[in-house]
C-alpha cells in the first residue's frame, strides 16, 4: 500500500502531504526533511526509485514540484510511477495547465481529488473522466451551500 | 445572531474579528510576501494567534475558516493540529456541505488512531453520513469513510463495521464510487479489528464478482493488502478461482499486477494452481506494453514459478531487455531487482547478464551501482574471488567514498562468510586486506580488525603474511590519520606482537610501534601498542639467549646439557618444579633437534650483544615517558615493559658469552623460563561450547540442593575473613618471591592459569584433526570466466575465450573451525517466525463456518441464487471436473481440508479439466472423511469466532 504522498518544491518547500500510515506530528517532519534531502539531491538522469528505510520512496519532478509516494518493499514501483502521472494528469485537467500556485492557493481542492484517486493507500479511481466528473458535482454543491449561505448572512447583517 | 453571542466573553473572538476575517487567501500571500524564513515564523505566529481567538467563535463560518487555516499551516507547515481535533468535530454535523468537509479535512489530517482520544465522539456523526439517504451527498460519505480509513482505531472499527454493509453490497451506479471507497474502507478496518471479519469478509468477497470495474478493481486491491499481510496466506486459497477468472478477463493493468501480487503468494501452497497460472501470465508477459504489467509478471514468476524452466526463460529475456534499455534508468534499475531475486536459485542467470551487470557498477546512479555491486558479489566462488576482489578493490579506490565503503564492506562480508570459505589463498586475502585499508575512504575498520584478528587465530599458514602485512601498516604514517582505521592499526599491533617469530625484522617493529605519532590513537589502543612492545622485547631476549646456547650446543653438541640443567633449575627453584618441567618438555621437543635450531637461528635476525642493548635503549626512552601517562591502561604497561627492562639489567647478562655462564646465572635462567611460559602457548579460538566438554569431577555433585547452606555457613562465619589475613600475611614466603616476578609479568599468571586449567582450553593439537573434519566450501556455483584485466572494467565485459578453472596453486590451509555452532554468526540465519495472526484466524474462521453449514445455503442473496443455478447446472458436469484444484486435497494431511462436496465440485466447474470420472468419487469419499477432520479441527480454530450463519458458499464459486 502507499504509506504517504508529499509534494515538495525544488526548494524543499512542501506543498502537499498525505499519510495513510499512522505517523505522529514529529515523525511527519522528519520523514519530510529526511526525504528531501534524499529525493532533491538526486541528478535528473537517475532512477525514480529511492531505498529508505526498509521502503521504497518513488518519485517524478514535473515541473519544480517532486511529487513523492512511499511503498512497501514489495509494491510495484512502475505502477506507482504510472499513478503518480495519473494524479497528475487529472490535477492537470481540473486546473487547466497546472501550476505550483494553482496547489498553493487551492490546496484543499488538490485534497479533495487525491481523496478520489486514492483511498487508505489504494487506488480508487482509474477513469480521469469520472474524477473530473466527481470533482465537478462536488464543485457545483458547495458553490450553491455557499450562495444559500450567503444570502442567509446577508438577511442577517441587513437585520442587524 | 452569532455575533451577539459572540460579544458576551472577553475570551471570545469579538465581532470585529467575525467581519475581519483573513481568508485562507490572505494568510497565504502574507506567507509568500515573507522576505526570510525568521519573517515566515512571524507571518505563522501571528496567523496562529489569530486561529486560536476565532476557532472557539460559535460562528459555523468563522469556524471553518480558521480551521481551513489551521489545516493548511498543518499539513505543510507542520504545526500541530490535534488541540484543534475538537472544533473539527464540532464542523462535522453541520448542514452546510462546505463547512463538514472542511471538517472531515482537518479530522483526516489530524486524527490518528492511537493519539486522539476524541474518535469514540465522531462514531455517530460517522454511522448518520454513511446511512444512505437523500441529505447525504456522496461527498459527505467518501469524506466520513476517508476518515475512517485513516483514523480507524479497533473500537471505532468494531461500532462502525456494520454500518458499511449497505454501502458495501449497494447496487446502484451512482454509488458505485462509494462502494469502492466503502471496500477500501472495510480493509483498513479488518486490518485494525480482525473480529469484524466474519460481518465484513462475505460482502468484500462478493464485490470480487461484481459488474463494476471500479468495485472490482477495489476489492482485489483490498485482498492483494490481505493476502500480502498474512504471515500464512493459506485462508484465501479458495477464492483462486476468482482470481483466476479476473487474470484471464480483466483488461485493466492495475487490476492485473494486484492478483499477479496475489497469486505470488498462493502459488506456492498449491502446484496445481501454479501450472494452471503460468499459461495466462506467460500470455500477458509477451502480449502486454505496459512495463509495469511486464515487470509484475516477471517478478511472480521468478519468486513463485522458479520451477518451470520455460517461464523462467521468458522472464529473463525480458529481464535482459529491462537491462539493456539505455535510456530508461528505471528499467536497469529493477532489470538488476528481478536479477537479484534468481541469485540463488539459478545462478546461470545472473552468469548470462554478467556483461551488463558489470557495466552498471559504473552507473551514475548509487542505487543500480549497489544492485550491481551486490550481484557481483554474489557470483564470487573459489575460482573468481582472486580476480573480481582485485578488480573491486582497484575500483573502489577510484570511486566516491560513500560507494568505496559498499564495495569494501561487501568484499569482506562475502569473503568472511562461513569462516572463509571461498578464501584458498590466504596470503593472498591477507594482502588484500592490507589493500583495503589503504583506501583513503576506508571506514570499515572494525571488520577488518576483526578478520585480521580472526585469521591469525584461525589460520596457522597466514601468519607470515599476516605479520609482513601488519608491519607495512604499522610503518605507515598515513593511516594514523584516519580515525576510522585505529582499530586496523590496533589489530596490526596485536598481530605483531602475538607472531612476532615470523617477523623479519623485530627491532624495526619496536621501531614502528614506538614512533612518536602513536599519540595520536586513543589510549586502548595505545596499550595493545605497548604490550606488543613486551612481547617483541621479551621475544628477542630469549632468541639472544637461545643464540648462545644453540652455538654453544654446536661446539659441545651434548645433549646431557639439557637433563644437567633441568636437575640444576629443580634445585633452586624447588617450588616451581612441576610447572618448569612442563615447559622444558614443550621446549625441549624443538631444541633436542639441532638442525631444527638452526634452521630456526638462521632464519631470524641474528642479535648480537650491541643490537639488544640498543633495543632496550630504544626502548627505554620511547616507553619511560608514558609510565606516568594519566590513562591507566597505557600506564600499567608501560610500567610492565620498565619493570621488564630493569629487571634485565640488573642481571649479569651483559657478561654473559657462553651457555654455561648463564646457566649459572640462576636470576636470569629464572626470568628466561617465566618469559617462555608466558608466550609458549598459543592463544586459540575458544569455541562457546567448550564448557560442555568439561567432564564434571567426580563426587561433584552439581544437582544438590543448597537450602543447608545458610546453617553451614552461620557455623563458620569467620573463617573467610581468616584465611584471607592468613594468606596475606604467612601464605609461603617463597611463593612471595615469585609474586614479585609475576606482577612484572602479568601474562605468565595468564599462562599459568591456562597450565593449570588447561582442560577448559581447547588444545592446540586439535589443528591436525580439523582437517579431516573441515567441511569443503560449497560448490562452487559456475565457473564464472572473467577476463585477465586488471585495471580496466569494460576488459571484464569482454569474456575470455576459454573458460578456466584457476586451479590453486597450493592446497587451501587449515582454518580452525570449532564446532557447528561457530560462525554462525556470519551466517545467514533466518527463522521464520510466524506470529499468531488474529484477522487470517478470522478469516479462516469465516471460510469454515460457511462449508460447515451447507443446510444454510437456502438464505442466499438474490446473487448468489443465481450463481447457485449456474452451479447446479455445473453440478452435471461433474465427470468434467478436475481434480486439480481441490486445493486443500491432494497430497496434503497437514492442511485441513475444510471443502464441503457439491461445494468443492461447483468451485472447481470453473476450470477445464482433464482427468476426471474415477477421481470423481473418490474425492467425494475423501472428502468426506475430510469433513469429519475439520470438524474435529474446528474446535480450536474458531473457538472465539461468533457464529455466523450467512452462506458464503456461493463465494467460492
Amino acid at each position: 500500500m502507499i504509506h504517504f504522498v508529499i509534494l515538495l518544491s525544488r526548494q524543499g518547500k512542501v506543498r502537499l502531504t498525505k499519510w495513510y500510515s499512522p505517523y505522529q506530528q514529529k515523525e511527519r517532519a522528519t520523514v519530510i526533511r529526511e526525504l528531501s534531502g534524499l529525493i532533491l539531491s538526486r541528478g535528473p538522469k537517475l532512477c525514480n526509485f529511492v531505498e529508505w528505510k526498509g521502503y521504497k520512496v518513488v518519485y517524478r519532478r514535473y515541473a519544480s514540484l517532486y511529487f513523492c509516494m512511499c511503498i512497501d518493499q514489495d509494491d510495484n514501483e512502475l505502477e506507482i510511477l504510472e499513478i503518480i502521472h495519473h494524479f497528475v494528469e487529472i490535477l492537470d485537467r481540473y486546473f487547466g495547465s497546472v501550476c505550483e500556485l494553482d496547489l498553493i492557493f487551492n490546496f484543499h481542492k488538490a485534497y479533495y481529488i487525491l481523496d478520489e484517486i486514492l483511498i487508505a493507500g489504494e487506488l480508487q479511481e482509474s477513469s480521469k473522466k469520472t474524477v473530473a466528473r466527481l470533482i465537478a458535482a462536488q464543485d457545483t454543491m458547495v458553490e450553491t451551500a455557499k450562495e444559500e449561505a450567503g444570502s442567509i448572512s446577508n438577511m442577517i447583517s441587513q437585520a442587524m | 445572531m452569532a455575533a451577539t453571542a459572540a460579544i458576551t466573553t472577553t475570551s471570545s473572538p469579538s465581532l470585529v474579528d467575525t467581519l475581519f476575517q483573513r481568508s485562507l487567501d490572505d494568510v497565504i500571500r502574507a506567507l509568500r510576501s515573507s522576505p526570510s524564513s525568521a519573517s515566515e515564523e512571524t507571518v505563522i505566529s501571528r496567523a496562529l494567534d489569530e486561529i486560536r481567538r476565532e476557532i472557539r467563535s460559535p460562528d459555523l463560518d468563522t469556524k471553518s475558516v480558521s480551521l481551513q487555516k489551521l489545516t493548511y499551516l498543518s499539513s505543510l507547515h507542520h504545526l500541530d493540529l490535534s488541540w484543534a481535533a475538537f472544533h473539527a468535530l464540532e464542523l462535522l454535523p453541520s448542514p452546510s456541505l462546505p463547512h463538514a468537509r472542511i471538517g472531515y479535512l482537518a479530522a483526516s489530517l489530524s486524527f490518528h488512531p492511537s493519539s486522539t482520544e476524541l474518535l469514540p465522539l465522531a462514531t455517530h456523526q460517522l454511522r448518520k453520513h454513511f446511512a444512505p439517504s437523500p441529505a447525504n451527498p456522496p461527498a459527505l460519505a467518501a469524506s466520513a469513510l476517508h476518515l475512517l480509513a485513516l483514523a480507524s482505531s479497533p473500537d471505532l472499527g468494531r461500532h462502525l463495521a456494520s454500518d458499511l454493509l449497505p454501502l458495501l453490497s449497494s447496487q446502484s451506479a451512482a454509488s458505485s464510487s462509494l462502494r469502492a471507497k466503502a471496500v477500501a474502507t472495510a480493509l483498513r478496518t479488518l486490518a485494525v479489528c480482525p473480529d469484524v471479519a466474519p460481518v465484513l469478509f462475505k460482502p468484500l468477497v462478493d464485490c470480487l464478482s461484481s459488474s463494476d470495474p471500479r468495485t472490482v478493481s477495489a476489492a482485489v486491491g483490498a485482498f492483494c493488502e490481505l493476502a500480502l499481510a498474512a504471515p500464512d496466506p493459506f485462508p484465501y486459497l479458495p477464492l483462486a478461482p476468482e482470481f483466476y477468472r479476473l487474470l484471464v478477463d480483466s483488461r485493466n493493468n492495475w487490476v492485473l499486477i494486484k492478483v499477479l501480487k496475489i497469486f505470488a503468494r498462493l502459488a506456492p501452497l498449491e502446484p496445481r494452481l501454479a501450472s494452471r497460472i503460468l499459461d495466462p501470465i506467460c500470455q500477458l508477459l509477451r502480449r502486454s506494453h505496459a512495463k509495469s504489467l511486464v515487470f509484475e509478471c516477471i517478478r511472480t514468476i521468478l519468486s513463485s514459478l522458479t520451477d518451470h524452466e520455460e517461464a523462467v526463460r521468458l522472464a529473463v529475456d525480458k529481464v535482459k531487455e529491462f537491462l539493456s534499455s539505455d535510456d530508461d534508468p528505471n528499467l536497469r534499475y529493477l532489470g538488476l531487482r528481478a536479477l537479484s531475486m534468481l541469485e540463488s536459485a539459478h545462478p546461470w542467470v545472473v552468469e548470462e547478464s554478467r556483461e551488463a551487470v558489470i557495466k552498471s557498477l559504473s552507473d551514475p546512479d548509487t542505487n543500480i551501482r549497489v544492485e550491481s555491486l551486490h550481484l557481483i558479489v554474489g557470483m564470487l566462488c573459489e575460482s573468481n574471488v582472486v580476480e573480481i576482489c582485485n578488480l573491486l578493490n582497484k575500483y573502489a579506490m577510484k570511486s566516491d567514498p560513500e560507494f568505496a565503503n559498499e564495495i569494501i564492506g561487501a568484499m569482506l562480508v562475502t569473503c568472511g562468510k562461513n569462516l572463509y570459505e571461498l578464501i584458498l589463498d590466504f596470503d593472498w586475502y591477507v594482502a588484500l586486506l592490507g589493500e583495503m585499508v589503504r583506501n583513503p575512504h576506508c571506514a570499515k575498520g572494525e571488520e577488518i580488525e576483526r578478520q585480521l584478528v580472526d585469521i591469525g587465530l584461525r589460520v596457522r599458514d597466514a601468519r607470515p603474511e599476516l605479520v609482513r602485512v601488519a608491519r607495512d601498516l604499522l610503518i605507515d604514517p598515513a593511516l594514523l590519520g584516519n580515525p576510522f582505521l585505529f582499530r586496523v592499526l590496533s589489530a596490526s599491533a596485536w598481530v605483531s606482537g602475538e607472531y612476532v617469530e615470523f617477523s623479519r625484522n623485530p627491532v624495526e617493529l619496536v621501531e614502528a610501534l614506538l614512533q612518536p605519532r602513536i599519540n595520536l590513537l586513543p589510549s586502548l589502543i595505545r596499550a595493545v601498542y605497548i604490550q606488543s612492545v613486551f612481547k617483541v622485547m621479551s621475544f628477542c631476549f630469549i632468541s639472544f639467549i637461545e643464540q648462545i646456547q644453540a652455538v654453544e650446543l654446536l661446539s659441545v653438541g651434548g645433549s646431557t646439557q639439557r637433563s644437567e640443567k633441568n636437575d640444576e633449575q629443580s634445585d633452586t627453584v624447588p617450588l616451581k618444579t612441576t610447572e618448569s618441567n612442563v615447559s622444558e618438555g614443550d621446549h625441549g621437543d624443538t631444541t633436542a633437534d639441532t638442525v631444527l635450531l638452526l634452521d630456526l637461528i638462521d632464519k631470524k635476525t641474528n642479535f648480537t650483544r650491541e643490537s639488544i642493548s640498543d633495543l632496550m635503549n630504544l626502548i627505554e626512552t620511547a616507553v619511560a615517558p608514558l609510565s606516568e601517562c594519566e590513562e591507566v591502561e597505557v600506564q600499567e604497561r608501560a610500567r610492565n615493559v620498565l619493570g621488564l627492562l630493569f629487571t634485565l639489567r640488573e642481571t649479569q647478562f651483559w657478561n654473559i658469552e657462553a651457555a654455561h655462564e648463564l646457566k649459572s646465572d640462576k636470576e636470569l635462567s629464572e626470568i628466561i623460563e617465566l618469559l617462555e611460559a608466558a608466550f609458549s602457548e598459543e592463544l586459540g579460538p575458544v569455541s562457546a561450547n567448550a564448557q560442555k566438554r568439561v567432564s564434571v569431577p567426580e563426587g561433584l555433585n552439581l544437582n544438590a540442593n543448597l537450602s543447608d547452606l545458610s546453617k553451614i555457613l552461620t557455623d563458620y562465619d569467620l573463617t573467610p575473613s581468616a584465611s584471607i589475613s592468613f594468606s596475606l600475611q604467612s601464605y609461603n614466603p617463597q611463593e612471595t618471591k615469585e609474586d614479585s616476578v609475576l606482577a612484572v609479568e602479568p601474562s605468565s599468571l595468564l599462562a599459568e592459569h591456562r597450565k593449570r586449567h588447561g582442560l577448559y582450553y581447547l588444545s592446540t593439537q586439535r589443528d591436525g584433526d580439523e582437517l579431516n573434519d573441515y567441511p569443503r566450501a560449497n560448490e562452487p556455483l559456475l565457473p564464472v570466466d572473467h577476463g585477465d584485466a586488471t585495471e580496466d572494467l569494460v576488459k571484464l565485459t569482454t569474456p575470455s575465450l576459454v573458460p578456466r578453472k584457476s586451479k590453486p596453486t597450493k592446497p587451501r590451509p587449515v582454518v580452525i573451525r570449532l564446532d557447528e555452532g561457530d560462525g554462525t554468526s556470519t551466517s545467514h540465519l533466518t527463522t521464520v517466525k510466524k506470529s499468531d495472526n488474529l484477522l487470517s484466524e478470522a478469516i479462516r474462521g469465516v471460510l469454515l463456518e460457511n462449508e460447515s453449514q451447507p443446510s444454510l445455503s437456502g438464505k442466499l442473496d438474490t446473487s448468489s441464487k443465481r450463481r447457485e443455478n449456474d452451479a447446479s447446472d455445473n453440478s452435471e458436469l461433474i465427470s468434467q471436473q478436475i481434480e486439480s484444484v481441490t486445493l486443500e486435497h491432494g497430497n496434503s494431511s497437514s492442511r485441513k481440508s475444510r471443502q464441503h462436496r457439491t461445494h468443492k465440485e461447483r468451485y472447481e466447474s470453473h476450470f477445464k479439466n482433464e482427468d476426471i470420472e474415477k477421481s470423481s468419487r473418490h474425492s467425494i469419499k475423501s472428502s468426506r472423511q475430510h469433513r469429519r477432520h475439520k470438524h474435529r479441527q474446528r474446535g480450536d480454530v474458531t473457538a472465539d469466532i461468533v457464529p455466523q450463519t450467512p452462506a458464503i458458499q456461493d463465494f467460492l464459486l
